[in-house]
């Protein structure tokens, strides 16, 4: 952090300068409709890449901000897919009803568990949120008569986007919409961890002990951004059974629950575009490998994790911060 | 004479078979200036956990002005008055001086459930966060991370974070540890400067410390208090001299 030249700023104007967009951030947005144009065979992968995205951006505000490690986040993920599918095929197709159906099933699950998260730390609220998340599959997997079990929610049926767009086969409808949604919720997201409950997040991450001594409600935080994340988790599951028309019982399984965690450490946790930046190389790199050598792709991801682990500690986006200050500073 | 700023009652703990405090009776008036002494394991420090809620007594009570505190959580202490600096820093280490005082600021004007608006436009909040940096020396660099702050700043930051609750109490657990003589002293000439509404107590282990800025001397032993007093009073304590100051340690 260039410390040097912020020395003469008034405290206000500092603080002001820290949530200003930077022209990296700047470009990565103006680039993300550029598959529309030149990667038009891409668009249903591209659509998949910003749905997990916001996965991971959700995750990244409790693991990255407030420092809750979950390995059961898939659990709000699948809730989401589910309420916004069973929501079109039972009640109603409009995908922005759905998409808000999805954010509060998901929400009302995360505040009814974020009571006992609340109260754990470190080991305990890996097992717990694992726990959840064995839990719902579970769950998911003997109401069959409703999720569709193993074979997957069949019968959703979403209407075309603000009555204009049809979902078509290309995916030029389902990446314009995951993506809006994206940046609509990366704006709230953005917002959120530059607020004073966004700093009152990281005082919880950086020292847990010192909270209660200045006074901080560290549990009644970490309740709600609890219950955010849910939320955002929620819209991304409720996206991916709009934009593929169908919940696979998966979507809240464990290695979903596995991999999001990794793309969040894989980009940088509690950088906000770490989940982004995590998401895009997973996944791309998901599409390549498994066309080359479907067998071990997981072999080629372990390898990726624990490369990134041993030598970029604070993930890619870490490694690349580190790489322009020490240019920087030549 | 007005009821104390903090007070406590046969107050007593003890873990298994070691008794940490035992009946502890002590009165803080407003404005006091009281230094807890005693040797490495008198139970001082378990005595700030006790009064500040992050230890549960056997027995006793605690009163903030004539408020039973007893059961209350030690984020409700704070709020109604009660804050304390710790031995060990007790940081955030990566966020600045700016930002985690901006933090206990927010906490204590309610702000920090607010997740839909930039911190940036709670101009008083950051105002007041910065004017009690500058107080403690720290306004020239609160924009720096904790973890990089010299050690003797982060001693202070300690305080500057307790002192954002607007506390009618402070407990300051050894504010100068491990810090060296010459800079210990700038330590508690700071302290020495706070407002005379602050109810103060402060451990520390350095006696000409001790002598010069407590105006009151507590003095534990075993977890008990042993003996209370003016300095001139303690310094001429005959038990004093014999348990404490004759093994005097500076720590």
């Amino acid at each position: 952090m260039p410390v040097t030249a912020q020395m003469g700023l008034e405290p206000v104007g500092y603080l002001k300068a820290q949530t200003r967009w930077g022209a990296a951030e700047t470009l990565f947005w103006l680039a993300t409709p550029l598959p529309f144009y030149f990667l038009p065979a891409y668009l249903q992968l591209a659509s998949q890449i910003a749905i997990t995205a916001l996965f991971a951006l959700s995750l990244d505000l409790i693991v990255g901000y407030a420092g809750i490690v979950s390995l059961g986040h898939a659990a709000f993920f699948g809730t989401g897919a589910y309420a916004a599918g069973l929501f079109s095929k039972f009640v109603w197709g409009e995908p922005l009803t759905g998409l808000i159906v999805g954010a509060m099933v998901s929400s009302l699950v995360g505040y009814a568990t974020s009571f006992i998260i609340a109260r754990f730390r470190h080991l305990a609220l890996i097992m717990l949120t694992l726990g959840f998340g064995l839990l719902l599959g579970a769950a998911a997997n003997s109401a069959s008569w409703l999720t569709g079990g193993s074979d997957g929610l069949q019968g959703v049926n979403i209407w075309p986007l603000l009555g204009r767009f049809n979902w078509d086969v290309y995916g030029y409808t389902a990446y314009g919409y995951s993506l809006v949604v994206l940046f609509v919720l990366f704006l709230f997201a953005r917002r959120l961890i530059h607020s004073p409950f966004g700093l009152a997040l990281r005082g919880i991450r950086e020292n847990f002990l010192r909270m209660p001594a200045i006074g901080a409600p560290s549990r009644a935080h970490i309740r709600t951004a609890y219950t955010i994340s849910a939320a955002m988790a929620g819209v991304a599951g409720a996206l991916i059974a709009q934009t593929t028309q169908t919940v696979a019982l998966d979507s809240l399984g464990f290695e979903r629950s596995a991999e999001i965690l990794i793309m969040v450490v894989l980009g940088g946790a509690g950088r906000l575009y770490g989940g982004l930046i995590g998401a895009l190389v997973f996944m791309i790199a998901r599409d390549q490998f498994s066309g080359i050598e479907p067998e071990h792709w997981y072999f080629w991801i372990g390898v990726l994790l624990v490369a990134v682990v041993v030598f970029l500690p604070n993930g890619i986006l870490g490694g690349l911060s580190r790489f322009v200050a020490h240019w920087r500073a030549k | 004479m007005s009821a104390p700023a903090l007070s406590t009652r046969q107050l007593s703990k003890r873990f298994d078979s070691l008794v940490v405090a035992r009946d502890i009776a002590l009165e803080l008036p407003v404005g006091a200036r009281y230094a807890l002494i005693g040797p490495n394991g008198a139970g001082k420090t378990t005595l700030i956990n006790l009064m500040t809620g992050m230890l549960a007594p056997d027995a006793g009570r605690i009163f903030l002005c004539e408020n039973d505190i007893t059961g209350l959580e030690p984020q409700e202490r704070v709020r109604r008055g009660l804050a304390r600096t710790f031995q060990i820093n007790t940081l955030f280490a990566g966020l600045n001086a700016l930002e985690a005082v901006t933090l206990a600021v927010c906490e204590r004007r309610g702000l920090s459930r607010e997740f839909w608006r930039n911190v940036a436009v709670h101009k008083e909040a950051i105002d007041e966060a910065h004017d009690i940096l500058v107080k403690l020396r720290l306004g020239e660099i609160c924009y720096q991370p904790t973890r990089e702050l010299p050690y003797g700043r982060q001693r202070l930051l300690e305080i500057a974070l307790a002192l954002a609750t607007r506390p009618k109490v402070l407990l300051l657990d050894e504010p100068a540890a491990g810090v060296p003589p010459e800079e210990s002293s700038d330590i508690f000439e700071v302290v020495a400067g706070l407002s005379t509404d602050l109810a103060l107590l402060f451990i520390e282990h350095d006696m000409h410390v001790v002598f010069r800025f407590a105006t009151q001397i507590i003095v534990m032993v075993g977890g008990t208090v042993f003996a209370e007093g003016s300095p001139a009073e303690i310094a001429a304590h005959p038990g004093v001299r014999e348990v404490y100051l004759g093994t005097r340690k500076h720590g």
